[in-house]
Order: C-alpha cells, then sequence, then structure tokens
C-alpha cells in the first residue's frame, strides 16, 4: 500500500536485481571465446537460484536489439563448482539472433532474465559401468557438463564437427584424454562425410552395451534412435533434441490473439509463439521444442497444425495448444 | 471562425498519397527502433522512481519548509513524468515491441485513480479512432463542454469556464468518471448493468489505494510532518492534474483545430483518417525537457498519427510531417505553451455562449467538414 500501483519490488529491483525474492535473473560476467563461433558465457544467477543436475539446460532471457527473446540452452559448467557460477557455451548459428548476440555482442554486467534450470537429459542416479557420448556440433554442451561433473570408469565419446578447429572445448578433451579419463574419436565430417551410424561397430565395438547419451542434430539422432532400436537396446539410449522435427507444414491463416486484441497474418510453418512473439503479445514460453507445456494457451477458435505431426486440433471448449509447436491451419484466435 | 474545409484542395489521389507517405515516416521507425529506444525508456522508469523515493522521503520531513518545497517539487515532477511520459506511452502500447513483462500495456499501472484497462479502451479505442468526431469522441469537452459553433447551445454551457476549471483541479477523477462514461451510466437503469458496476467498482478500488497511500500512510509515516505531507501530496496531485489537463487541452482545442462531423467518417479510407488526425490535433513548441514534461504530447499531431511509436521518436518524426503539411498546404497547428492554452480557454468562454450558426458548410468529396 505505500507504494501502489506499484509494488517494492519494483523499486528493490533498481538497487538489487539478483537478490533473494526478485524475479530470476543472472548477470554476465565473462564472455570466453571457445571456436570462431562459438563462445562460453559465465553467469551469476541471482539469489533464488536452485542449481542444477549435470546435462541440463537452462532458458535464458536476452534483450537483443531492445526486444526480449528466450531460447534454452544447455548448462556447461559442473554442479559442483566453486563460485557459485554457471556457464552456458553458446554456438552461433547462421542467422540466429540470440545466439550471435551473446557469442559476439554479449557484455560483461549486462543482466539477463533466467528460468530454473530443467531437462531429463542427465546421468542416473546409480554410475553406469561403461558410457557412451554421441554428439554433434554445439550437442557436445550438455555432455560436456556431465563430463566436467562426473567422472566414470570407461567413457568413451564419438563427437562430429566440420573441422578439427570447429571442435567446442578440444583442448580440454585432449587432456582428458591425455590423462586416460576418456577415449574419443573425433570425426571431420568436411573431410571424412557425415557420421554413418553403422560404423559405430568399428568406432565402438561394444557401443551396444554402453548406456548411450546423444546430443546434435536430428539427423544423427533419428538415426541413432533407428539403430539402438534395431538392436533392441533402445533403453539404453538417451538423446536431448534442440529443435522439434518439424515434419510438416500447412496453410496458414489470421491469427487473432485476443486477450492482447491483436491480428496477425501466419504462414502454416512458423509457431504460433513466434508469430505472436513478432507481434508484440507476452506468450508464455518454455522449450520451444514442444516438451515443457510452459506455452500451453486455450484455442478459443479455428485450428491449428501440430508441426511435429501434422496432426490438427480443433477449437472447442477447454482445448489447449502448445504454440511452440503448433502452426496456423487457417484462421484462429488464441486467447493471450 | 471559418467555415471552409481546410482540406479542399486535396483530391482524393493525393490524400492516398499522403497516406503512403506517412506509412514510410512509419516504417522507417519501426525498422531503426532498437536497444537505444530500450536503454531509453529503462532510463526514465528507474529515474521517475528514484525521483519519487528520494521526494518522498523527503517529504518525511515536510515540517520544515525547504523540505515541503522540494519534496512536494520533486513529487509533482514524479507524478507527471509516471502520468505523461511512462504512463500513457507504455498504456499505448509504444513498448510492447520489447516484449518486457514488467513495461507492457497489458501489465502497467499508473499513479492514477483510472484503472488503466478502463483508460485504454476510452482512450486508446475511442479517442484515438474517433479523434475530433461529434458525438464519437468524448475527449471533445468531456461531455461537459461545447468545443464547437455548431453544437447546440443550453444555458448549462454558461457555466462551461468554471466546469473546466473544476475538471482541471480535480482532473484524474474526471477522467475516471469519464472512463466510466458517468454521465451516460448514472442515467434510470443501466446503473444496475452488472458489467458497469464491476467497472464502477474496480475504479472504487483504485481510488481507495491511491488516496489511502497519498493521504493516510504516507502522511502517518511522516509523524509531526503529518499535516504538511499531507499538503505536500495534495498539492502534488494538484499540480499533476492541472498541468496534464493543460497539455490535453492544448492537443484538440486551440484554434486552428477541426472538427468532424459523425457522418464525414463513415466508409473513412487510411488517407482520410490521417488526415482527420493531421487536421484534428495541435502541437506545443518548446524545449527538449518541455517535450519531456508533456510525455511528449507536445508533439500531438504525430502521436495522433502514430500512437504506437516510441515517444522519444516524435521530434524526429516531426520534423518530416511538418514537411508534409507544407508540402499538402495544410495548417500545422502550434505554439508555445501560454498561448495555446490561452486560445483553448478562450474557446471554453467564446462557446460558453450561443452564437449564429454558421452560414456555409464545407461539402466536398463526402468527407463533410465542418470548421470551428
Amino acid at each position: 500500500m505505500v507504494t501502489t500501483p506499484l509494488l517494492p519490488s519494483d523499486y528493490l529491483d533498481l538497487i538489487s536485481p539478483l537478490r533473494a525474492g526478485a524475479d530470476l535473473r543472472g548477470r554476465i560476467e565473462a564472455v570466453h571465446p571457445e571456436t570462431g563461433d562459438a563462445a562460453t558465457i559465465v553467469i551469476r544467477p541471482g539469489r533464488g537460484w536452485r542449481g542444477h543436475t549435470a546435462g541440463q539446460y537452462v532458458r535464458i532471457g536476452v534483450d537483443v536489439d531492445g526486444r526480449r527473446l528466450w531460447r534454452a540452452y544447455s548448462i556447461t559448467s559442473p554442479t559442483n563448482r566453486q563460485d557459485g557460477r554457471v556457464t552456458i557455451t553458446v554456438k552461433a548459428i547462421p542467422g540466429g539472433k540470440v545466439s550471435n548476440h551473446l557469442v559476439r555482442r554479449a557484455t560483461p554486467g549486462t543482466l539477463i532474465q533466467l528460468d530454473q534450470p530443467t531437462g531429463d537429459f542427465v546421468l542416473p542416479q546409480t554410475k553406469p559401468a561403461k558410457v557412451l557420448y554421441l554428439t554433434a556440433g554445439s550437442g557436445i554442451t550438455p555432455v560436456m557438463g556431465m563430463l566436467r561433473d562426473t567422472e566414470f570408469d570407461d567413457v568413451v565419446m564419438v563427437h562430429c564437427a566440420p573441422q578439427p578447429q570447429d571442435v567446442i572445448f578440444r583442448n580440454e578433451l585432449h587432456d582428458l584424454v591425455a590423462d586416460r579419463k576418456l577415449r574419443l574419436t573425433e570425426v571431420h565430417t568436411d573431410t571424412d562425410g557425415r557420421l554413418d551410424i553403422a560404423r559405430l561397430d568399428e568406432l565402438v565395438p561394444d557401443w551396444a552395451e554402453r548406456e548411450t547419451w546423444a546430443c546434435g542434430p536430428a539427423g544423427l539422432l533419428d538415426a541413432a534412435e533407428e539403430h539402438w532400436t534395431e538392436h533392441g537396446v533402445q533403453e539404453r539410449l538417451h538423446t536431448e533434441r534442440f529443435r522439434p522435427s518439424v515434419v510438416v507444414a500447412g496453410d496458414g491463416g489470421e491469427v487473432t490473439f485476443s486477450a492482447t486484441g491483436k491480428t496477425v497474418e501466419a504462414d502454416g510453418a512458423t509457431p504460433l509463439l513466434d508469430i505472436g512473439e513478432e507481434a508484440g503479445v507476452l506468450m508464455p514460453s518454455g522449450c520451444r521444442m514442444g516438451i515443457c507445456f510452459g506455452c500451453v494457451t486455450p484455442l478459443k477458435a479455428g485450428a491449428v497444425r501440430d508441426l511435429r505431426t501434422g496432426e490438427i486440433t480443433e477449437a472447442e471448449p477447454g482445448v489447449l495448444i502448445q504454440t511452440c509447436v503448433s502452426a496456423a491451419a487457417g484462421p484462429c484466435d488464441i486467447e493471450q | 471562425m471559418t467555415a471552409i474545409d481546410p482540406t479542399a484542395h486535396l483530391t482524393a489521389e493525393q490524400i492516398e498519397e499522403l497516406g503512403r507517405e506517412l506509412d514510410a515516416i512509419r516504417d522507417e521507425v519501426l525498422a531503426d527502433r532498437g536497444e537505444k529506444d530500450a536503454a531509453y525508456i529503462r532510463k526514465v522508469i528507474s529515474a521517475q522512481r528514484k525521483l519519487e523515493l528520494v521526494s518522498r522521503g523527503v517529504l518525511l520531513f515536510s515540517i520544515f519548509p525547504p523540505a515541503w518545497l522540494l519534496g512536494t517539487a520533486g513529487l509533482s515532477v514524479a507524478k507527471i513524468m509516471d502520468n505523461m511520459e511512462i504512463g500513457h506511452n507504455v498504456l499505448h502500447g509504444q513498448w510492447d515491441w520489447m516484449r518486457d513483462p514488467k513495461i507492457h500495456s497489458t501489465t502497467w499501472e499508473w499513479d492514477h485513480v483510472s484503472p488503466s484497462d478502463q483508460w485504454k479502451h476510452s482512450h486508446n479505442e475511442l479517442h484515438h479512432t474517433y479523434t475530433n468526431v461529434i458525438g464519437k469522441d468524448n475527449d471533445l469537452g468531456y461531455g461537459i463542454m461545447r468545443v464547437d459553433e455548431d453544437q447546440k447551445w443550453h444555458p448549462f454551457h454558461l457555466g462551461q469556464p468554471l466546469w473546466n476549471f473544476i475538471n482541471a483541479c480535480f482532473f484524474e477523477y474526471g477522467i475516471a468518471a469519464y472512463d466510466l462514461e458517468l454521465g451516460k451510466n448514472l442515467h434510470k437503469r443501466r446503473r444496475k448493468d452488472p458489467e458497469f458496476r464491476a467497472r464502477a467498482k474496480a475504479v472504487g478500488r483504485k481510488i481507495r489505494k491511491q488516496v489511502l497511500k497519498d493521504y493516510v500512510i504516507h502522511p502517518l509515516l511522516s509523524g509531526p510532518s503529518f499535516l504538511t505531507t499531507l499538503a505536500a501530496t495534495f498539492t502534488a496531485n494538484l499540480v499533476r492534474n492541472i498541468w496534464s489537463h493543460s497539455v490535453i487541452m492544448c492537443g484538440h482545442f486551440p484554434e486552428g483545430v477541426q472538427v468532424f462531423e459523425r457522418r464525414s467518417i463513415k466508409d473513412e479510407t487510411r488517407g482520410q483518417w490521417y488526415l482527420r488526425q493531421m487536421m484534428g490535433s495541435a502541437n506545443i513548441s518548446g524545449s527538449r525537457a518541455m517535450h519531456f514534461m508533456t510525455g511528449n504530447l507536445s508533439h500531438q499531431i504525430e502521436h495522433h498519427l502514430f500512437p504506437d511509436l516510441p515517444s522519444n521518436r516524435y521530434a524526429e518524426v516531426a520534423v518530416k510531417v511538418r514537411a508534409l503539411f507544407e508540402k499538402y498546404e495544410l495548417e500545422y497547428v502550434t505554439g508555445p505553451l501560454p498561448k495555446q492554452v490561452f486560445s483553448a480557454w478562450h474557446k471554453v468562454f467564446r462557446l460558453s455562449l450561443p452564437n449564429k450558426k454558421p452560414k456555409v458548410k464545407a461539402s466536398d468529396r463526402g468527407q463533410e467538414l465542418v470548421a470551428a
């Protein structure tokens, strides 16, 4: 009542944005280049940070050109880091607004928004005897979080990157190899071509006996899932996808965000979450790949298409849709 | 007083071309909108909060006259910043593009007795769409004044200078009543309409909170300075009310601003809508500080053309808009604050008396313009 219509926290945020009880934020403390297009961001999280499990990711909200954009990145620091900082390692993807901003323009001192860490791509409670990490490109990031966190007796890694200098954490990996803590095979796809999953027999003869964590582009993960299933050992394979695999696009339509009162034209391939954000609507969002259900919103009218399956959902009272993996299938009305 | 349509020399084609040129000005700003603009509004909000905190802190000792003066001046400025450069513009959605839930038209609440959602409806939807259309835009005279020769005179209008003065002093309550459309809704059965009652309740709650904060809690916190702090917050609210009332009067009331008949906006094109905004608004000239304290409503013409562009951009947009006024030979109504305030008040006094009906009515392209 002393501060109405504001809250006392609105004033406290001016002084101490990382304090306990504030919305979870972090401050960028350093940016270390890793390769030509990847960098590690050291973040001091706010007091409300609950800590992560190795392999998990965190969603961060970054203001790029004044606009707040949310993306998920794997945490690459170990859980027992002494100074309480966490790191994410970001690879700039062509046209990627947030990744390019973080790798090339982010400066220490910048405040960012954070969510609590989340994700099921984690190590089990009981240590497996033999481990295989199968990664490609920036898919190495959650695995690096695991490697730095927990030592195993027998760890093999197969990592794909275009060229040797594109391998993120290359020096650290080679140090682990020198210390006999890791056996590493690098596949350089510019010279060797893409990894044929059947080559695993030759690279890691006992792959089927190993508890495996795989992270990389959809092509690699699809092939791995098929391969593991064929050999009847699919329960040993754990995968993490950075993007939903889009199978189908249909017709778009006019999308109305009725609570905000905005109407925009949408194509049939762009997630409604992106459409709404582009129009300045405050869309709830989560993993952006159809897993966490943080973005569910009532569909009041019209129809939407699930971008992963092509399935059409029509509006009925109580129907909720995941806006991050749904596109307009004709005119529709989203209650947001 | 003239009854000649000041846009009569424009062809329908020219009006649409004018619309396209204005769209281009808007697109230029949109393409360039970014980090600097975001930094601007964050800086203003942070400065406003600090100023308010410090002023209220100083007022804890308001029993000492220098503290009273300093605290009251600071709080007045803080309240004006909250309502004008921040509140009005955030509630217009000027900063929604940042996607910061803390600075968004759907979440913002301001230091004002009218709840933001009600104000957004009456201001953004009604006033900005139907600008200066008699019978549609209630901002024209707020339903208590006669603002055009063509409006029928009633003995009630004799008192309009007084009504306007009272409205200025308690402007935020005037706005709240007006957002509730009290005049219309207090009639007969409408009073019992559940929707109206819900809205009235929301206003009641907001008033209670505002009054409690300004006139009970902060004076109590001041201890021995109770009465002087009470006087200080009352003064700050009064200053804010009179200031915002004056600025807003300058936006649509000064001589030279056109009003329009209801039928003139039937089938209005984009170009014609732009033209109505251009002819129905007036600017205030002055320093940068002046523009800031008016919440950039001193660029009323530009604001009405582009209500959702960030307010810090109106100054640069104004140069281009003014060039278009010259190109299309239209009158850009502007002047220093005292002159515009006098002009608006002069009209309020003049129209409190009956007048002869203007003989000639401009009628052209179905756009029948009635000039004041």
